[in-house]
């Protein structure tokens, strides 16, 4: 079967761009709660739990809890080459974004159609937050 | 974001690589907020961590030649000669925390190492411009002090700080400043343990938000307000809140919603934060240590704890910490409360903060603390939450039942 993509424009928070396969969570993440050796979601109440963010296009809420261990959270994953390729958000707020340009993860927001209905867990997506472009590909094969 | 010659200098790196660092931190911020300009603030307060985050961008900005413009003050990160002394910490840890520091020093920042710089260190008055990181310290400075700050992270209170501004948005602007849950208070609030689950119910229903707390009809004391703080701030994200009558905007309901009261609102029952407590609670029985200090106890806090501790032994199983700052514990000391402490079995330690890696030896062991916060991190397998008094019964006891 062929692949469909779609094409949606965004709003830039962290340049930069990334591609992966989509993670969605319907939940607000605190990246300290993952584990900094594998990418595992260690909060065991959460959505997420026991998934895999390393390395995916991240589409969440927001981010939660304290501004010292968000950030420490996502730039340990950063270091292990196990943060997100890139992130989508409905919310932005100070820590999130400053936790992505310290590690240098493309964050984007204001997606023209709502992320949670354009973008599915497994598809295949390109964020380009210079362009403020994101492709998404659904994987029918 | 219009910015004026002055700060297209500092971001063209014409100051220097390390303003050059803050500033693009500012200007992503600021353009994701779509504020229009930055403006002038008087004061900053970093909640450093000595982990390697904070690491990384301190000493991009210090090495890069930046220096704190406007007082800046430091969260806690920990005393690592003193624990050193005591147990193993991960040598690679202490480099960390070691650099940290030295790079807070080279910036210009107070040294203060505290979670309440608003109470000794680093003091906003009313109406003040700031940026003022930590979970207690935001909401505390928006609303009982009534200077403005964001929700800021460490990296860009201290930004902020070396730049002296911060762009113009979320609180800095009246209109946003205004309540938007109502919450009627039926709860009967004896102490700074009812405040510290009145804080963890708030943040859980809130997310984030600013709630108007109708009801109370005692002035809460300032221990009562710093965790209520600490907790709402840490189990939602609440940076600001009113409690009509007391925090300084809003003498009214109406006021703290700027006319527009809602229809609904949520009632904080008695029962309601009895719930709240025995959600928290996973362990009883056999403890091996007590954690207090979380936020960093103040001087009244000390004397408290000494007062419950007088004459008293604590068990030969369990460890009992107190963090306070460097200020509070000379005060303490000089007061006697750290000597009771001591004669106790206690020991008052300063510059710590319960979330850092020198407490790793009790990474398997189970502990209790009067803050629920220091339990949500789980660096330890389990903690028990209950106030002060059963935290020095259960220490005495070597067990909590």
């Amino acid at each position: 079967m062929k692949d469909e993509e779609t094409r949606l424009k965004c709003h830039k928070i962290v340049g930069g761009c990334g591609e992966g396969k989509a993670l969605v969570s319907h939940e607000p993440i605190c990246f300290y709660l993952t584990d900094p050796r594998t990418g595992i979601v260690r909060e065991k109440t959460h959505e997420l739990a026991g998934k895999n963010l390393a390395n995916k296009v991240l589409v969440f809420p927001s981010g939660k809890a304290s501004s010292v261990v968000q950030i420490d959270g996502l730039f340990k994953l950063k270091l292990n080459n196990l943060a997100p390729k890139a992130m989508i958000v409905k919310d932005v707020e100070t820590v999130l974004i400053v936790s992505a340009v310290l590690a240098k993860v493309p964050l984007v927001n204001r997606l023209e159609e709502d992320p949670f209905e354009a973008i599915h867990t497994g598809d295949t997506v390109k964020v380009d937050a210079e362009k403020g472009i994101v492709t998404v590909r659904k994987n029918f094969s | 974001m219009n910015l004026t010659r002055e700060e297209e200098k500092v971001l063209n790196g014409e100051l220097g690589r390390g303003t050059q660092a803050a500033m693009e931190l500012l200007v992503a911020i600021g353009d994701a907020y779509d504020a229009e300009k930055m403006i002038s603030i008087s004061r900053a307060h970093a909640a450093s961590s000595g982990q390697e985050g904070d690491l990384y961008f301190v000493e991009l900005l210090a090495n890069g030649g930046a220096r704190c413009l406007v007082p800046t003050s430091t969260n806690p990160v920990y005393d690592i000669d003193f624990f050193h002394r005591l147990f193993e910490i991960p040598s690679d840890e202490a480099e960390v925390a070691r650099r940290v520091m030295e790079a807070y020093k080279k910036v210009g920042a107070i040294l203060s190492w505290s979670c309440l710089p608003y109470l000794t260190e680093n003091i906003p008055l009313f109406g003040e411009t700031v940026a003022f990181s930590e979970s207690s310290a935001t909401p505390y400075v928006n609303s009982v002090i009534g200077a403005t700050t964001n929700r800021e992270a460490a990296q860009s209170a201290l930004a902020a700080g070396v730049v002296g501004k911060t762009p113009r948005y979320g609180l800095h602007i009246k209109e946003n400043r205004k309540g938007t849950v109502l919450m009627k208070v039926e709860a009967s609030l004896r102490g700074s343990f009812d405040y510290t689950l009145l804080g963890q119910f708030v943040g859980e229903q809130i997310g984030y938000g600013i709630p108007v707390l109708s009801g109370i009809t005692r002035r809460p004391k300032t221990e009562e307000l710093i965790n209520f703080c600490a907790m709402s701030n840490t189990s939602g994200a609440m940076s600001m809140f009113y409690i009509p009558g007391f925090t300084v905007e809003a003498q009214t309901v109406q006021e703290a919603f700027q006319g527009d009261v809602p229809q609904d609102k949520i009632i904080v029952t008695d029962a309601e934060l009895k719930r709240t407590w025995e959600r928290m609670q996973t362990a009883s029985g056999k403890i091996d240590f007590v954690m207090l200090g979380c936020p960093h106890y103040t001087l009244k806090q000390m004397a408290e704890a000494a007062r419950l501790l007088e004459g008293k032994k604590i068990h030969g199983g369990v460890s009992f910490w107190i963090c306070t700052s460097a200020t509070t514990k000379a005060l303490a000391k000089r007061m006697g409360y750290v000597d009771t402490i001591e004669r106790a079995g206690g020991s008052v330690v300063v510059d710590t903060c319960i979330d850092e890696p020198c407490w790793t030896v009790y990474k398997d062991k189970v502990g209790m603390t009067d803050s629920p916060k220091c339990a949500y991190y789980r660096r330890f397998r389990d903690v028990v939450v209950a106030g002060l008094e059963d935290c020095v019964g259960a220490a005495v006891k070597g067990k909590y039942e």
